[in-house]
């Protein structure tokens, strides 16, 4: 186990430097080979927080542009990986986080924090969305759950879309109150990667609930509900999702 | 009319106050670090205090329409704990440089004590070291020769005067800041500090240039409508309409601008990502469709 995720740090810094080459000037390139070097060698990490938050003015904010080959390489790598939308800034903060010593695990977790505790809303997102790419994805829970808490917006996207480390990790609580934020919040559940996988009776209950609540204060129910609950159903359960859709439907007709 | 608000604590204020300002035609703000109105009593404080500048408040401003900037910065009144002040001193590199941080501010004095002066000649360091313009607050009390002073050390470290803002200037230290080169902002406040009234008097008298308006709003009486109010007042008092944008919008990008953090581009044309991280959410807005998504929204404002 900890040598795939090992390779999967790699093969994710290798794609992440050829993406990078294509898009930027070659001296960015050099800064950004450099201060990983430099980085990975224990050079300490005063270069790295400098690198890290002055990397959007350094490398530019446009989107990455990733071929269908690239996203494929992606999943390769890392299954579940979609950077298909990232931002070029984003991939190299992603670049930079992974290029951390991490043998010491204590010592790479207690830099992470730092990372975290000091980072602006761009900042936020980069590194959540790096979640996947880690080592050491044992430790990383809290720092999904804290995501998933996030009053902003894109920060609780970064964490709960696209991005496979949060079906992988968090206990079922936590995931089921994962997928009922994205529902009040009006984000796609359909993007939460293992969704289905994680479908459970116990959230199809708290959906079903959800859906009465909005019906009863004559609110609409958020269309993407009804999918999101049905893989989790027992017998009865679904009986009432149909039940509750059709009267929610009628309400709108 | 667009306008700027470069100097508003954003986080003491209402999201009333957002859409009045949003509607009134701002759409950019820069909230200077400062005090919360009580001492911080510890460094997790300040740090907290610095990552909400960064994160959440631009998150919030975002979901008005209006882009968010700030400075970073020890304030004078608690350069006074010097232990702490020592403390935060140390953390500031690492928030100074962040996306959106446009100065180092506001610094400056308070009572004028030797504790206020060591914490404000460290931070006109930092500003040099990392390029970053300056945010100078005057002290309230003593004012004309703490103003004085104030551009005197920035001086004496090397700082050019085009690269600091001296803010809360009235008809005292206006002339003085201007003739040494500096860019003269002035807080219209309903009751202390500058009056609009007065405000049209000071743009009739020295004309636009290096002279900017805000409103300083924060958790005391003031109010986040001060800069369209006195661009309104001072186009009916016949002032040109190029002064009026000169000093209620472009002087702050001109003075702001070469941070590399504060650009016009980012709210005339966001790039697609920047739209999606900014201009996506709406927790603020509790069950109301974001405005963010509708069609660009025209200011409908005090002034068209």
């Amino acid at each position: 186990m900890v040598e795939a995720e090992c390779m999967s740090a790699t093969e994710s810094m290798t794609l992440l430097d050829s993406w990078l080459q294509r898009q930027l000037k070659a001296e960015t390139t050099a800064w950004l080979r450099d201060t990983c070097v430099a980085t990975s060698a224990g050079g300490g990490t005063r270069a790295l927080f400098i690198a890290f938050s002055t990397a959007g003015r350094r490398a530019g904010r446009e989107d990455l542009r990733l071929s269908a080959a690239d996203l494929a390489a992606a999943q390769e790598a890392r299954r579940g990986w979609d950077p298909s939308r990232w931002s070029i800034d984003q991939a190299v903060r992603t670049r930079l986080v992974l290029a951390l010593p991490s043998s010491d695990k204590k010592a790479w977790l207690t830099t992470l924090d730092q990372l975290f505790a000091a980072a602006g809303l761009e900042e936020l997102v980069a590194l959540y969305q790096a979640l996947p790419l880690l080592p050491h994805p044992e430790l990383l829970p809290p720092r999904i759950a804290e995501g998933v808490r996030s009053n902003m917006k894109p920060v609780f996207n970064a964490v709960a879309l696209d991005n496979p480390i949060t079906a992988e990790r968090l206990e079922q609580d936590a995931w089921n109150q994962t997928v009922l934020k994205a529902l009040f919040i009006a984000s796609p559940v359909a993007r939460m990667v293992g969704a289905d996988r994680r479908a459970n009776p116990k959230l199809a209950q708290m959906l079903i609930d959800y859906a009465r609540e909005r019906i009863a204060a004559k609110r609409p129910v958020p269309v993407d509900l009804w999918d999101a609950a049905r893989p989790g159903c027992n017998e009865s359960q679904r009986v009432e999702l149909n039940r509750l859709q059709d009267s929610a439907a009628a309400a709108t007709a | 009319m667009k306008l700027i608000d470069p100097h508003v604590h954003m986080s003491a204020r209402t999201t009333d106050d957002y859409e009045a300002m949003r509607d009134a035609g701002v759409v950019a703000v820069i909230e200077p670090a400062f005090w919360v109105g009580q001492p911080r009593t510890t460094i997790g404080t300040f740090q907290d205090y610095y990552a909400s500048l960064i994160g959440w408040e631009r998150f919030r401003a975002a979901q008005f329409g209006i882009r968010h900037y700030c400075t970073i910065g020890l304030n004078s009144k608690e350069a006074n704990n010097e232990a702490l002040a020592a403390e935060v001193l140390e953390i500031l590199p690492l928030f100074a440089s962040k996306d959106g941080v446009v100065a180092i501010g506001e610094i400056g004095y308070d009572d004028q004590t030797p504790a206020e002066d060591k914490v404000y000649r460290a931070q006109l360091e930092l500003a040099k070291e990392l390029n970053l313009p300056v945010m100078i607050h005057t002290p309230h009390r003593d004012k004309k020769r703490g103003t004085s002073r104030s551009m005197d050390v920035a001086l004496e470290h090397g700082l050019k005067p085009g690269s600091v803002i001296v803010d809360h200037n009235n008809e005292e230290t206006v002339k003085e800041c201007l003739d040494r080169g500096f860019w003269a902002a002035f807080t219209i406040y309903p009751k202390t500090k500058m009056g609009n009234e007065r405000m049209v008097e000071v743009v009739k008298k020295y004309g636009k240039e290096r002279i900017i308006v805000d409103s300083s709003a924060d958790w005391g009486v003031s109010d986040p409508l001060a800069v369209p109010k006195t661009a309104r007042l001072m186009l009916e008092r016949g002032i040109p309409k190029d002064h009026v944008e000169a000093t209620c919008y472009g002087n702050a990008i001109l003075a702001y601008g070469p941070s590399g953090q504060f650009n016009e581009s980012d709210w005339l044309i966001p790039s697609a990502i920047d739209q999606r991280t900014l201009f996506e959410g709406n927790s603020v807005l509790r069950g109301q469709q974001p405005r963010v998504d509708e069609q660009p929204v025209v200011a409908k404002g005090l002034i068209s």
